[in-house]
Protein backbone atom coordinates (compact mmCIF):
# COMPACT_ATOMS: atom_id res chain seq x y z
CA UNK A 1 0.00 0.00 0.00
CA UNK A 2 2.83 2.37 0.88
CA UNK A 3 4.53 1.44 -2.35
CA UNK A 4 1.36 2.08 -4.32
CA UNK A 5 0.85 5.52 -2.79
CA UNK A 6 4.49 6.47 -3.28
CA UNK A 7 4.53 5.33 -6.89
CA UNK A 8 1.33 7.22 -7.68
CA UNK A 9 2.46 10.45 -6.04
CA UNK A 10 5.90 10.46 -7.67
CA UNK A 11 4.30 9.53 -10.97
CA UNK A 12 1.94 12.44 -10.66
CA UNK A 13 4.73 14.91 -9.91
CA UNK A 14 7.03 13.65 -12.67
CA UNK A 15 4.12 13.36 -15.05
CA UNK A 16 3.19 17.00 -14.44
CA UNK A 17 6.69 18.09 -15.43
CA UNK A 18 6.72 15.92 -18.56
CA UNK A 19 3.24 17.14 -19.45
CA UNK A 20 4.22 20.80 -19.30
CA UNK A 21 7.38 20.17 -21.32
CA UNK A 22 5.31 18.23 -23.84
CA UNK A 23 2.83 21.10 -24.01
CA UNK A 24 5.66 23.51 -24.78
CA UNK A 25 6.78 21.29 -27.67
CA UNK A 26 3.22 20.79 -28.92
CA UNK A 27 2.49 24.53 -28.94
CA UNK A 28 5.41 25.13 -31.27
CA UNK A 29 4.81 22.10 -33.44
CA UNK A 30 1.12 22.68 -34.07
CA UNK A 31 1.56 26.34 -34.93
CA UNK A 32 4.72 26.22 -37.02
CA UNK A 33 5.47 22.51 -37.72
CA UNK A 34 8.86 22.91 -36.07
CA UNK A 35 10.22 20.07 -33.94
CA UNK A 36 12.00 22.35 -31.53
CA UNK A 37 15.10 20.75 -30.01
CA UNK A 38 16.13 24.15 -28.68
CA UNK A 39 13.28 23.95 -26.15
CA UNK A 40 15.54 22.39 -23.52
CA UNK A 41 18.12 25.13 -24.05
CA UNK A 42 15.50 27.86 -23.92
CA UNK A 43 14.15 26.44 -20.66
CA UNK A 44 17.70 26.22 -19.29
CA UNK A 45 18.55 29.86 -20.11
CA UNK A 46 15.23 30.99 -18.63
CA UNK A 47 15.98 28.97 -15.51
CA UNK A 48 19.36 30.73 -15.17
CA UNK A 49 17.47 34.04 -15.37
CA UNK A 50 15.20 32.72 -12.61
CA UNK A 51 18.29 31.67 -10.64
CA UNK A 52 19.78 35.17 -11.00
CA UNK A 53 16.55 36.68 -9.72
CA UNK A 54 16.26 34.25 -6.84
CA UNK A 55 19.88 34.81 -5.70
CA UNK A 56 19.36 38.59 -5.77
CA UNK A 57 15.88 38.87 -4.33
CA UNK A 58 15.74 35.59 -2.42
CA UNK A 59 12.17 35.42 -3.61
CA UNK A 60 11.09 32.42 -5.66
CA UNK A 61 7.71 33.96 -6.43
CA UNK A 62 9.36 36.78 -8.36
CA UNK A 63 11.79 34.39 -10.05
CA UNK A 64 9.04 32.18 -11.47
CA UNK A 65 7.23 34.87 -13.50
CA UNK A 66 10.55 36.53 -14.38
CA UNK A 67 11.82 33.29 -15.87
CA UNK A 68 8.54 32.75 -17.71
CA UNK A 69 8.79 36.24 -19.21
CA UNK A 70 12.40 35.65 -20.23
CA UNK A 71 11.42 32.32 -21.79
CA UNK A 72 8.61 33.97 -23.75
CA UNK A 73 10.92 36.71 -25.02
CA UNK A 74 13.68 34.32 -26.00
CA UNK A 75 11.22 32.12 -27.93
CA UNK A 76 9.69 35.11 -29.70
CA UNK A 77 13.16 36.27 -30.76
CA UNK A 78 14.11 32.80 -32.09
CA UNK A 79 10.85 32.57 -34.05
CA UNK A 80 10.96 36.08 -35.49
CA UNK A 81 14.60 36.30 -36.46
CA UNK A 82 15.47 32.70 -37.27
CA UNK A 83 12.56 30.33 -37.81
CA UNK A 84 10.26 32.62 -39.81
CA UNK A 85 12.87 33.78 -42.34
CA UNK A 86 14.10 30.20 -42.58
CA UNK A 87 10.60 28.85 -43.29
CA UNK A 88 10.19 31.41 -46.07
CA UNK A 89 13.51 30.66 -47.71
CA UNK A 90 13.58 26.88 -47.27
CA UNK A 91 9.99 26.24 -48.28
CA UNK A 92 10.65 23.89 -51.20
CA UNK A 93 12.50 20.69 -51.86
CA UNK A 94 14.10 18.11 -49.65
CA UNK A 95 15.43 20.70 -47.18
CA UNK A 96 11.99 22.10 -46.30
CA UNK A 97 10.96 19.64 -43.57
CA UNK A 98 14.42 19.33 -41.97
CA UNK A 99 15.79 22.87 -42.17
CA UNK A 100 13.96 24.00 -39.04
CA UNK A 101 14.96 20.87 -37.11
CA UNK A 102 18.64 21.36 -37.91
CA UNK A 103 18.33 25.04 -37.07
CA UNK A 104 16.75 24.22 -33.71
CA UNK A 105 19.65 21.87 -32.95
CA UNK A 106 21.97 24.74 -33.82
CA UNK A 107 20.12 27.04 -31.46
CA UNK A 108 20.41 24.40 -28.72
CA UNK A 109 24.17 24.35 -29.24
CA UNK A 110 24.40 28.13 -29.15
CA UNK A 111 22.36 28.27 -25.95
CA UNK A 112 24.48 25.52 -24.33
CA UNK A 113 27.76 27.25 -25.06
CA UNK A 114 26.38 30.74 -24.42
CA UNK A 115 25.18 29.67 -20.98
CA UNK A 116 28.53 27.97 -20.28
CA UNK A 117 30.32 31.22 -21.15
CA UNK A 118 28.08 33.40 -18.98
CA UNK A 119 27.44 31.11 -16.01
CA UNK A 120 30.27 28.53 -16.47
CA UNK A 121 29.57 24.80 -16.44
CA UNK A 122 29.87 24.71 -12.66
CA UNK A 123 26.65 23.47 -11.09
CA UNK A 124 24.55 26.10 -9.36
CA UNK A 125 22.32 25.39 -6.42
CA UNK A 126 18.79 26.61 -6.92
CA UNK A 127 17.13 26.98 -3.51
CA UNK A 128 13.64 25.63 -3.22
CA UNK A 129 10.98 27.84 -1.64
CA UNK A 130 9.49 24.81 0.10
CA UNK A 131 10.81 21.64 1.66
CA UNK A 132 12.23 19.03 -0.70
CA UNK A 133 12.22 16.32 1.97
CA UNK A 134 9.74 13.50 1.90
CA UNK A 135 6.54 13.96 3.80
CA UNK A 136 6.31 11.94 7.00
CA UNK A 137 3.01 10.36 7.92
CA UNK A 138 3.09 8.24 11.03
CA UNK A 139 6.33 6.30 10.95
CA UNK A 140 6.65 6.15 7.16
CA UNK A 141 8.40 8.74 5.04
CA UNK A 142 6.89 9.05 1.58
CA UNK A 143 9.23 10.09 -1.24
CA UNK A 144 6.90 12.98 -1.97
CA UNK A 145 7.71 16.52 -0.84
CA UNK A 146 6.13 19.94 -0.62
CA UNK A 147 8.17 20.75 -3.72
CA UNK A 148 6.30 17.98 -5.56
CA UNK A 149 3.01 19.47 -4.44
CA UNK A 150 4.17 22.85 -5.72
CA UNK A 151 5.01 21.24 -9.07
CA UNK A 152 1.65 19.54 -9.41
CA UNK A 153 -0.41 22.56 -8.39
CA UNK A 154 1.56 24.98 -10.58
CA UNK A 155 1.30 22.72 -13.62
CA UNK A 156 -2.43 22.26 -13.08
CA UNK A 157 -2.91 26.04 -12.81
CA UNK A 158 -0.80 26.70 -15.93
CA UNK A 159 -2.65 24.00 -17.90
CA UNK A 160 -6.08 25.33 -16.89
CA UNK A 161 -5.01 28.86 -17.78
CA UNK A 162 -3.86 27.67 -21.21
CA UNK A 163 -7.10 25.75 -21.72
CA UNK A 164 -9.17 28.82 -20.84
CA UNK A 165 -7.05 31.03 -23.06
CA UNK A 166 -7.32 28.72 -26.07
CA UNK A 167 -11.02 27.93 -25.74
CA UNK A 168 -12.50 31.18 -24.49
CA UNK A 169 -10.53 34.14 -25.85
CA UNK A 170 -10.34 35.73 -29.30
CA UNK A 171 -6.58 35.41 -29.41
CA UNK A 172 -6.88 31.76 -28.43
CA UNK A 173 -9.30 31.19 -31.31
CA UNK A 174 -6.84 32.89 -33.71
CA UNK A 175 -4.06 30.62 -32.47
CA UNK A 176 -6.10 27.46 -32.96
CA UNK A 177 -7.37 28.55 -36.36
CA UNK A 178 -3.89 29.49 -37.59
CA UNK A 179 -2.55 26.16 -36.37
CA UNK A 180 -5.22 24.13 -38.21
CA UNK A 181 -5.58 26.12 -41.44
CA UNK A 182 -3.19 29.05 -41.91
CA UNK A 183 -4.52 29.97 -45.35
CA UNK A 184 -8.19 30.10 -44.38
CA UNK A 185 -7.20 32.02 -41.24
CA UNK A 186 -5.39 34.60 -43.37
CA UNK A 187 -8.45 34.96 -45.57
CA UNK A 188 -10.51 35.54 -42.42
CA UNK A 189 -8.16 38.33 -41.38
CA UNK A 190 -5.96 36.57 -38.81
CA UNK A 191 -2.42 38.00 -38.78
CA UNK A 192 -0.88 34.54 -38.92
CA UNK A 193 2.78 35.59 -38.53
CA UNK A 194 2.04 37.53 -35.37
CA UNK A 195 -0.11 34.74 -33.97
CA UNK A 196 2.70 32.24 -34.59
CA UNK A 197 5.15 34.39 -32.65
CA UNK A 198 2.66 34.46 -29.78
CA UNK A 199 2.43 30.65 -29.96
CA UNK A 200 6.21 30.40 -29.63
CA UNK A 201 6.23 32.89 -26.75
CA UNK A 202 3.64 30.86 -24.83
CA UNK A 203 5.67 27.74 -25.44
CA UNK A 204 8.84 29.46 -24.21
CA UNK A 205 7.06 30.56 -21.05
CA UNK A 206 5.79 27.02 -20.42
CA UNK A 207 9.30 25.62 -20.86
CA UNK A 208 10.70 28.21 -18.44
CA UNK A 209 8.13 27.23 -15.82
CA UNK A 210 9.24 23.60 -16.22
CA UNK A 211 12.86 24.59 -15.55
CA UNK A 212 12.08 26.73 -12.51
CA UNK A 213 9.83 24.00 -11.06
CA UNK A 214 12.11 21.04 -11.57
CA UNK A 215 15.48 22.61 -10.72
CA UNK A 216 15.00 23.59 -7.03
CA UNK A 217 16.48 20.87 -4.89
CA UNK A 218 18.62 19.89 -7.88
CA UNK A 219 21.63 21.55 -9.44
CA UNK A 220 21.47 23.78 -12.48
CA UNK A 221 23.99 23.46 -15.31
CA UNK A 222 23.85 24.25 -19.04
CA UNK A 223 22.93 20.60 -19.69
CA UNK A 224 20.77 19.80 -16.70
CA UNK A 225 17.43 20.13 -18.52
CA UNK A 226 18.39 18.23 -21.68
CA UNK A 227 16.96 14.94 -20.43
CA UNK A 228 13.54 16.61 -20.20
CA UNK A 229 13.63 17.09 -23.96
CA UNK A 230 13.56 13.31 -24.39
CA UNK A 231 10.76 12.77 -21.87
CA UNK A 232 8.85 15.79 -23.20
CA UNK A 233 9.02 14.51 -26.76
CA UNK A 234 7.97 11.01 -25.79
CA UNK A 235 4.99 12.44 -23.88
CA UNK A 236 4.10 14.74 -26.77
CA UNK A 237 4.23 11.94 -29.34
CA UNK A 238 2.16 9.63 -27.12
CA UNK A 239 -0.48 12.35 -27.10
CA UNK A 240 -0.38 12.85 -30.85
CA UNK A 241 2.08 15.78 -31.05
CA UNK A 242 -0.66 18.26 -31.90
CA UNK A 243 -3.01 18.10 -28.97
CA UNK A 244 -2.54 20.00 -25.68
CA UNK A 245 -4.82 17.48 -23.94
CA UNK A 246 -2.70 14.73 -25.48
CA UNK A 247 0.44 16.35 -24.06
CA UNK A 248 -1.10 16.36 -20.59
CA UNK A 249 -2.21 12.74 -20.83
CA UNK A 250 1.08 11.65 -22.42
CA UNK A 251 3.03 13.26 -19.60
CA UNK A 252 0.91 11.55 -17.00
CA UNK A 253 1.21 8.13 -18.65
CA UNK A 254 4.96 8.50 -18.91
CA UNK A 255 5.38 9.77 -15.34
CA UNK A 256 3.30 6.91 -13.93
CA UNK A 257 5.02 4.20 -15.94
CA UNK A 258 8.44 5.50 -14.89
CA UNK A 259 7.63 5.67 -11.20
CA UNK A 260 5.83 2.31 -11.09
CA UNK A 261 8.68 0.56 -12.87
CA UNK A 262 11.35 2.08 -10.69
CA UNK A 263 9.47 1.29 -7.45
CA UNK A 264 8.08 -2.15 -8.35
CA UNK A 265 10.74 -3.47 -10.72
CA UNK A 266 14.06 -1.67 -10.79
CA UNK A 267 15.23 1.91 -11.02
CA UNK A 268 17.82 0.72 -13.53
CA UNK A 269 15.08 0.46 -16.16
CA UNK A 270 14.17 4.13 -16.24
CA UNK A 271 15.99 4.76 -19.50
CA UNK A 272 14.22 2.00 -21.40
CA UNK A 273 10.72 2.53 -20.04
CA UNK A 274 9.84 5.71 -21.98
CA UNK A 275 10.65 4.02 -25.26
CA UNK A 276 8.81 0.81 -24.43
CA UNK A 277 5.75 2.85 -23.49
CA UNK A 278 6.08 4.89 -26.68
CA UNK A 279 6.39 1.78 -28.87
CA UNK A 280 3.44 0.06 -27.21
CA UNK A 281 1.16 3.08 -27.62
CA UNK A 282 2.21 3.78 -31.19
CA UNK A 283 1.62 0.11 -32.08
CA UNK A 284 -1.98 0.44 -30.90
CA UNK A 285 -2.55 4.06 -31.95
CA UNK A 286 -0.01 5.00 -34.65
CA UNK A 287 -1.02 8.67 -34.60
CA UNK A 288 -0.89 8.99 -30.83
CA UNK A 289 -3.82 9.03 -28.46
CA UNK A 290 -5.27 12.39 -29.52
CA UNK A 291 -3.78 12.48 -33.00
CA UNK A 292 -6.81 12.23 -35.26
CA UNK A 293 -5.57 14.43 -38.04
CA UNK A 294 -7.78 12.90 -40.73
CA UNK A 295 -9.79 16.07 -41.29
CA UNK A 296 -6.67 18.15 -41.75
CA UNK A 297 -6.64 17.74 -45.49
CA UNK A 298 -10.37 18.07 -45.97
CA UNK B 1 -15.78 51.68 -56.45
CA UNK B 2 -15.01 49.01 -58.94
CA UNK B 3 -12.61 46.15 -59.41
CA UNK B 4 -10.14 47.03 -62.13
CA UNK B 5 -7.79 44.37 -63.49
CA UNK B 6 -5.34 45.57 -66.13
CA UNK B 7 -2.79 43.49 -68.07
CA UNK B 8 -2.54 41.00 -65.21
CA UNK B 9 -0.18 38.07 -65.66
CA UNK B 10 0.59 35.39 -63.09
CA UNK B 11 3.20 32.64 -63.42
CA UNK B 12 3.38 29.32 -61.58
CA UNK B 13 7.09 28.65 -61.95
CA UNK B 14 7.65 28.35 -65.69
CA UNK B 15 3.97 28.09 -66.54
CA UNK B 16 1.92 31.17 -67.30
CA UNK B 17 -1.37 30.62 -65.48
CA UNK B 18 -2.90 34.00 -66.34
CA UNK B 19 -1.91 35.93 -69.42
CA UNK B 20 -2.40 39.66 -69.79
CA UNK B 21 -5.91 39.75 -68.35
CA UNK B 22 -7.94 42.98 -68.36
CA UNK B 23 -11.49 43.50 -67.16
CA UNK B 24 -13.59 45.72 -64.93
CA UNK B 25 -16.26 44.67 -62.44
CA UNK B 26 -18.62 47.53 -61.66
CA UNK B 27 -19.83 48.01 -58.11
CA UNK B 28 -22.81 45.88 -57.05
CA UNK B 29 -22.51 43.66 -60.09
CA UNK B 30 -22.33 39.89 -59.93
CA UNK B 31 -19.68 38.74 -62.38
CA UNK B 32 -19.10 35.08 -63.22
CA UNK B 33 -15.76 33.85 -64.51
CA UNK B 34 -16.21 30.51 -66.26
CA UNK B 35 -13.85 28.14 -67.96
CA UNK B 36 -12.49 24.61 -67.84
CA UNK B 37 -10.05 23.18 -65.33
CA UNK B 38 -6.69 24.90 -65.64
CA UNK B 39 -8.14 28.03 -67.24
CA UNK B 40 -6.61 30.14 -64.45
CA UNK B 41 -9.81 30.88 -62.55
CA UNK B 42 -8.58 29.99 -59.05
CA UNK B 43 -5.23 31.63 -59.75
CA UNK B 44 -7.05 34.85 -60.59
CA UNK B 45 -8.91 34.87 -57.26
CA UNK B 46 -5.84 33.84 -55.25
CA UNK B 47 -3.92 36.71 -56.80
CA UNK B 48 -6.67 39.24 -56.10
CA UNK B 49 -6.94 38.19 -52.44
CA UNK B 50 -3.20 38.43 -51.85
CA UNK B 51 -2.43 34.72 -51.46
CA UNK B 52 -0.05 34.54 -54.42
CA UNK B 53 2.04 37.25 -56.11
CA UNK B 54 1.35 38.57 -59.61
CA UNK B 55 4.08 38.66 -62.24
CA UNK B 56 2.96 41.88 -63.85
CA UNK B 57 -0.04 44.15 -64.32
CA UNK B 58 -2.39 45.99 -62.03
CA UNK B 59 -5.41 45.12 -59.92
CA UNK B 60 -7.23 47.63 -57.78
CA UNK B 61 -10.39 47.71 -55.70
CA UNK B 62 -11.28 51.38 -55.32
CA UNK B 63 -8.12 52.99 -54.01
CA UNK B 64 -6.66 49.70 -52.74
CA UNK B 65 -3.90 48.04 -54.70
CA UNK B 66 -4.73 44.33 -54.56
CA UNK B 67 -1.28 43.25 -55.70
CA UNK B 68 0.36 44.70 -52.59
CA UNK B 69 0.09 43.49 -49.02
CA UNK B 70 -1.00 40.24 -47.44
CA UNK B 71 -4.35 38.50 -47.54
CA UNK B 72 -5.07 39.46 -43.91
CA UNK B 73 -4.74 43.13 -44.92
CA UNK B 74 -7.04 42.74 -47.93
CA UNK B 75 -9.83 41.54 -45.63
CA UNK B 76 -9.51 44.78 -43.67
CA UNK B 77 -9.88 46.69 -46.95
CA UNK B 78 -13.19 44.99 -47.72
CA UNK B 79 -12.10 42.07 -49.88
CA UNK B 80 -13.18 38.60 -48.72
CA UNK B 81 -12.25 35.39 -50.47
CA UNK B 82 -13.96 32.03 -50.09
CA UNK B 83 -11.29 29.67 -51.37
CA UNK B 84 -11.90 26.49 -53.31
CA UNK B 85 -13.25 23.41 -51.56
CA UNK B 86 -15.49 24.73 -48.78
CA UNK B 87 -13.09 26.92 -46.89
CA UNK B 88 -14.14 25.99 -43.40
CA UNK B 89 -11.89 24.95 -40.53
CA UNK B 90 -13.19 21.46 -39.73
CA UNK B 91 -11.73 21.32 -36.20
CA UNK B 92 -13.55 24.48 -35.08
CA UNK B 93 -17.23 24.77 -34.27
CA UNK B 94 -19.66 26.48 -36.62
CA UNK B 95 -19.79 29.51 -34.33
CA UNK B 96 -16.00 29.70 -34.07
CA UNK B 97 -15.71 29.56 -37.85
CA UNK B 98 -18.11 32.47 -38.12
CA UNK B 99 -16.48 34.48 -35.32
CA UNK B 100 -13.10 34.02 -36.97
CA UNK B 101 -14.17 36.26 -39.85
CA UNK B 102 -14.89 39.14 -37.48
CA UNK B 103 -12.07 38.83 -34.93
CA UNK B 104 -10.22 41.76 -36.46
CA UNK B 105 -13.24 44.05 -36.31
CA UNK B 106 -12.95 46.61 -33.54
CA UNK B 107 -16.65 47.37 -33.27
CA UNK B 108 -18.06 44.26 -31.58
CA UNK B 109 -21.63 45.59 -31.73
CA UNK B 110 -21.47 45.83 -35.49
CA UNK B 111 -19.88 42.40 -35.65
CA UNK B 112 -22.77 40.99 -33.60
CA UNK B 113 -25.23 42.63 -35.99
CA UNK B 114 -23.45 41.01 -38.94
CA UNK B 115 -23.64 37.64 -37.20
CA UNK B 116 -27.36 38.08 -36.77
CA UNK B 117 -27.69 38.89 -40.46
CA UNK B 118 -25.63 35.83 -41.46
CA UNK B 119 -27.70 33.53 -39.23
CA UNK B 120 -30.91 34.90 -40.73
CA UNK B 121 -29.47 34.23 -44.17
CA UNK B 122 -28.44 30.67 -43.18
CA UNK B 123 -30.82 29.51 -40.42
CA UNK B 124 -29.37 25.99 -40.68
CA UNK B 125 -26.08 27.29 -39.30
CA UNK B 126 -27.91 28.81 -36.35
CA UNK B 127 -29.19 25.37 -35.40
CA UNK B 128 -25.67 23.94 -35.49
CA UNK B 129 -23.58 26.65 -33.81
CA UNK B 130 -21.88 24.30 -31.33
CA UNK B 131 -21.19 21.49 -33.82
CA UNK B 132 -17.76 21.02 -35.33
CA UNK B 133 -17.31 22.14 -38.93
CA UNK B 134 -16.63 18.61 -40.14
CA UNK B 135 -20.04 17.36 -38.98
CA UNK B 136 -21.80 19.54 -41.56
CA UNK B 137 -23.04 18.40 -44.95
CA UNK B 138 -21.30 19.72 -48.07
CA UNK B 139 -23.94 22.36 -48.68
CA UNK B 140 -23.89 23.50 -45.07
CA UNK B 141 -20.12 23.77 -45.18
CA UNK B 142 -20.34 25.99 -48.23
CA UNK B 143 -22.92 28.14 -46.43
CA UNK B 144 -20.57 28.37 -43.47
CA UNK B 145 -17.67 29.37 -45.71
CA UNK B 146 -19.75 32.13 -47.31
CA UNK B 147 -21.07 33.13 -43.89
CA UNK B 148 -17.54 33.39 -42.52
CA UNK B 149 -16.59 35.66 -45.43
CA UNK B 150 -19.67 37.83 -44.84
CA UNK B 151 -18.67 38.19 -41.18
CA UNK B 152 -15.80 40.37 -42.38
CA UNK B 153 -18.41 42.72 -43.89
CA UNK B 154 -16.84 42.68 -47.34
CA UNK B 155 -17.56 45.05 -50.20
CA UNK B 156 -15.99 42.71 -52.72
CA UNK B 157 -16.69 38.99 -52.36
CA UNK B 158 -14.54 36.51 -54.25
CA UNK B 159 -16.12 33.05 -54.52
CA UNK B 160 -14.14 30.09 -55.80
CA UNK B 161 -16.31 27.21 -57.12
CA UNK B 162 -19.04 27.21 -54.47
CA UNK B 163 -20.83 24.43 -56.38
CA UNK B 164 -17.90 22.02 -56.30
CA UNK B 165 -18.87 18.54 -55.14
CA UNK B 166 -22.45 19.43 -54.23
CA UNK B 167 -25.67 17.68 -55.25
CA UNK B 168 -27.57 19.44 -58.07
CA UNK B 169 -30.40 20.54 -55.80
CA UNK B 170 -27.97 22.02 -53.27
CA UNK B 171 -26.05 23.75 -56.08
CA UNK B 172 -29.23 25.48 -57.18
CA UNK B 173 -29.85 26.59 -53.60
CA UNK B 174 -26.33 27.96 -53.16
CA UNK B 175 -26.52 29.86 -56.45
CA UNK B 176 -29.87 31.34 -55.45
CA UNK B 177 -28.40 32.42 -52.11
CA UNK B 178 -25.46 34.09 -53.83
CA UNK B 179 -27.88 35.98 -56.09
CA UNK B 180 -29.96 37.00 -53.05
CA UNK B 181 -26.88 38.27 -51.17
CA UNK B 182 -25.84 40.31 -54.20
CA UNK B 183 -29.35 41.77 -54.53
CA UNK B 184 -29.91 42.65 -50.92
CA UNK B 185 -26.57 44.19 -49.99
CA UNK B 186 -24.00 46.58 -51.27
CA UNK B 187 -21.83 43.70 -52.36
CA UNK B 188 -19.82 43.28 -55.54
CA UNK B 189 -19.32 39.59 -56.32
CA UNK B 190 -16.74 37.86 -58.47
CA UNK B 191 -17.78 34.23 -58.86
CA UNK B 192 -15.51 31.63 -60.40
CA UNK B 193 -17.24 28.46 -61.64
CA UNK B 194 -16.86 25.32 -63.73
CA UNK B 195 -20.63 24.99 -63.62
CA UNK B 196 -20.90 27.55 -66.42
CA UNK B 197 -24.64 27.46 -66.97
CA UNK B 198 -25.55 27.78 -63.31
CA UNK B 199 -23.16 30.66 -62.82
CA UNK B 200 -24.17 32.56 -65.96
CA UNK B 201 -27.85 32.24 -65.05
CA UNK B 202 -27.40 34.25 -61.85
CA UNK B 203 -24.64 36.59 -63.05
CA UNK B 204 -24.96 40.03 -64.58
CA UNK B 205 -21.70 39.78 -66.47
CA UNK B 206 -19.84 36.73 -67.72
CA UNK B 207 -16.14 36.31 -68.42
CA UNK B 208 -14.98 33.21 -70.30
CA UNK B 209 -11.42 32.19 -69.55
CA UNK B 210 -9.35 29.69 -71.51
CA UNK B 211 -5.72 28.84 -70.73
CA UNK B 212 -5.20 32.13 -68.94
CA UNK B 213 -6.76 34.29 -71.67
CA UNK B 214 -10.15 35.96 -71.91
CA UNK B 215 -12.02 34.53 -74.89
CA UNK B 216 -15.35 36.26 -74.30
CA UNK B 217 -16.81 38.89 -72.00
CA UNK B 218 -20.24 40.45 -71.86
CA UNK B 219 -23.70 40.42 -70.29
CA UNK B 220 -24.30 36.84 -69.24
CA UNK B 221 -27.60 36.63 -71.14
CA UNK B 222 -25.67 37.36 -74.34
CA UNK B 223 -23.11 34.70 -73.55
CA UNK B 224 -25.83 32.13 -72.92
CA UNK B 225 -27.37 33.03 -76.30
CA UNK B 226 -24.06 32.84 -78.17
CA UNK B 227 -23.94 29.56 -80.16
CA UNK B 228 -20.14 29.27 -79.97
CA UNK B 229 -20.10 29.70 -76.19
CA UNK B 230 -23.01 27.29 -75.84
CA UNK B 231 -21.18 24.64 -77.78
CA UNK B 232 -17.86 25.04 -76.02
CA UNK B 233 -18.87 25.73 -72.43
CA UNK B 234 -22.54 25.04 -71.87
CA UNK B 235 -22.60 21.64 -73.47
CA UNK B 236 -25.42 21.98 -75.98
Amino acid sequence: MEKLISASLIGLSQGAIFALMALALVLVFRSTRVVNFAQAGQAMVSTYIGWEVVTRTENYWIALPAAALAGALLAAIIETFLMRPLAKRASHGAIAPVASIIASLGVLGVLHSGAAMIWTTEQKLFESPVSVNGIEIGSTVYPFSQADMLIISTVVIVMLTFAFFFQRTSLGLSLRAAAFQPEISRLAGVRVDRVRTIGWALSGAAGAVVGVLVTPGNYLSPFSLDILLVYGFVAAVIGGLESPQGAALGGLILGMSLSFTSIYVSSGLTFIVPFIVLLLILLVKPKGIFGGGSSRNA
Amino acid sequence: MSLVVRNLSVDHGAIRAINNLSFIVEKRRLTAVIGANGAGKSTLLRTLSGLIPATEGKATWGEHNLLKGKAEQHVRNGVSHVSEGKSVIPELTVEENLDLGALWRRNKKEADATKKYVLELFPRLGERLKQRGDTLSGGERQMLAIGRALMSKPQLLLLDEPSLGLAPLVVEQIFQTIRDIANSSDLTVLLVEQNAMGALKIADIGVVLNLGNIVAIGPSADLIADPAIRAAYLGY
